[in-house]
């Protein structure tokens, strides 16, 4: 079974689980104690990682340390429907989100490690190149409900959407509202209504997808 | 704003064991403070002006004050139990009151909405009478009898289980939960929220177990109390207003639960109102 170095409340490895749980693949977790104890930075995680960062999946012979690449990694081995289709435009936009997560992780994750977690950085910086991010991504959306098409890369969900998800919809974690932009907290909600979907602390599932109550008594 | 009587209060203000020389440069109430280790290696905290702060060793924290301490820092007796595990879970920071997170962890009414399918699910929402009342003798808040539904209570939980719970309020910022402990049904789990109060919208937590579970590894035991103060910690956010309303004078009729209700009596008896808002009905 695939093995990934996991923390719970790291948008990152959130990522890598989200796609194992819309793929239906199933991982052994490993979990590292990032806070407080900071495991990732230690000698057994640094002979996997030199980065040290998480996450980091092992799946024999293969050790990835990129998100991105799990991403693709999963999706080319359980749902290849989730990776660019034959189209060159369609394959350029999935590349190019793919990038641009990263920009992602490092200004609106930085933002929430330092307003959450007491992580050093320049605030106003990160989020401020957080909040141009948003922007590009909320264009890039628009542009894309222009063309018909309801994801960032295709007309169906790519490993893209996946990539630019979680520290976006985690960026009220790191004071950065995401109420100027309603292109994307349409494409949030989509995501959160995919079969199969799951959540991490601070992304909750949509409540108003699931049965009343009531209803669901006076049936029985 | 003055401080008030909160002043001679203790607050906690680092994890003992990760600290180093260099110390943990933190506020407290406003003023900055540093938290570090003396040539001793015993933990040492000074204001800004380089004064020497009353400080305690306890429960896996320093402790500290900017005043002068008119008792000793709380007991929890477990603390000493042998057997138990001791889990420094971490700090998280919150943009909220110091007091909005205390009075938060003692709500349950919140589990099935906000820890959903961990501390509560739906349909099993109501919470059921429980006696809450000011202990004069030790000067605190206690909530008992307090039964909930819990679909995962803890870490070493099984399924689904009815939990007893006693809430306690031990000083302004300091709480501590007795829950059924799943492995050992005879003795209660003890889980504590320990705040600092940076400003009074903005607090430190400092979240602390003390549990019988053998099993479970540490990293999981603090990964599974990270994930249910994450989930608080976006609700805590986005409280309006952001300081604690207080009602001056009489007892106001709040939707809020008993606990909470008991907890701001106390709070007005002490004038214990950093991170407070008086408000005039
Ligand atoms: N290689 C990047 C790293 C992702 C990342 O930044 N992960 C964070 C946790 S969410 C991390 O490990 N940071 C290391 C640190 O901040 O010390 C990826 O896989 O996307
Ligand atoms: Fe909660």
């Amino acid at each position: 079974m695939m093995k990934l170095y996991d923390y719970i409340l790291s948008p990152s490895c959130y990522k890598v689980r989200l796609m194992a749980a819309l793929t239906g693949t199933t991982l052994d977790l490993r979990a590292v104690d990032f806070h407080p104890g900071l495991e990732h930075r230690g000698p057994e995680l640094l002979a996997l990682n030199p980065a040290g960062s998480i996450p980091i999946l092992e799946d024999g012979d293969v050790l990835l340390t990129e998100s991105s690449a799990m991403l693709v990694y999963l999706a080319a081995k359980a749902a290849p429907d989730w990776l660019a289709g034959s189209d060159a435009k369609e394959a350029a936009r999935v590349q190019q989100w793919l990038s641009f997560s990263g920009r992602l992780t490092s200004s609106l994750g930085g933002a929430r490690l330092h307003e959450m977690l007491l992580r050093p950085g320049d605030i106003g910086a990160l989020q401020s190149s957080g909040i141009a991010a948003l922007r590009e991504l909320e264009l890039g959306l628009v542009e894309q409900a222009e063309r018909g098409q309801k994801f960032l890369a295709a007309d169906r969900p790519t490993v893209a959407d996946i990539a630019c998800f979680p520290y976006v919809a985690l960026a009220p974690d790191g004071g950065v509202s995401l109420d100027p932009y309603p292109a994307i907290r349409l494409w949030s909600r989509r995501l959160r209504s995919l079969p199969g979907f799951i959540e991490m602390p601070g992304i909750h599932r949509l409540h108003e997808l699931k049965p009343e109550p009531q209803l669901e008594k006076s049936e029985t | 704003m003055t401080v008030g009587p909160m002043f001679d209060e203790w607050y906690p203000v680092g994890i003992f064991g990760q600290l180093d020389a260099a110390g943990r440069k933190t506020m407290l109430m406003g003023e900055p403070i540093v938290v570090a280790r003396d040539d001793n290696g015993d933990a040492k905290v000074t204001d800004g002006t380089g004064r020497s702060l009353p400080v305690c060793v306890r429960y896996g924290h320093v402790w500290t004050s900017l005043g002068d301490p008119k008792k000793k820092l709380f007991a929890i007796p477990e603390a000493d139990q042998p057997g138990r595990r001791f889990v420094d879970v971490g700090v998280v920071r919150v943009r909220c009151s110091p007091l909005r997170a205390v009075e938060n962890f003692l709500d349950i009414a919140h589990f099935p909405f906000v820890h959903t399918d961990i501390l509560g699910a739906e349909p099993h929402t109501e919470v059921q009478a429980y006696k809450v009342e000011i202990r004069e003798d030790v000067d605190e808040v206690w909530a008992t009898q307090v039964e909930f539904y819990q679909p995962q209570a803890a870490k070493s939980a099984s399924g689904g289980i009815t939990t007893q719970y006693m809430y306690r309020v031990a000083g302004p910022t300091s709480t501590v939960l007795y829950k059924t402990c799943p492995p050992r049904p005879s003795e209660w789990d003890v889980i504590t929220l320990f705040v600092q109060p940076l400003a009074e919208d903005l607090c430190d937590v400092w979240p602390w177990m003390a549990l019988f579970d053998d099993d479970t590894p540490m990293t999981d035991l603090i990964h599974f109390q990270q994930t249910i103060f994450l989930q608080d910690r976006s609700i805590l956010e986005n409280q309006v207003p952001r300081l604690l309303p207080l009602d001056p004078g009489m007892e106001m009729p709040t939707r809020a639960d008993l606990t909470s209700v008991a907890y701001r009596r106390w709070l007005k008896r002490h004038n214990f109102t950093y991170g407070a808002q008086l408000v005039a009905q």
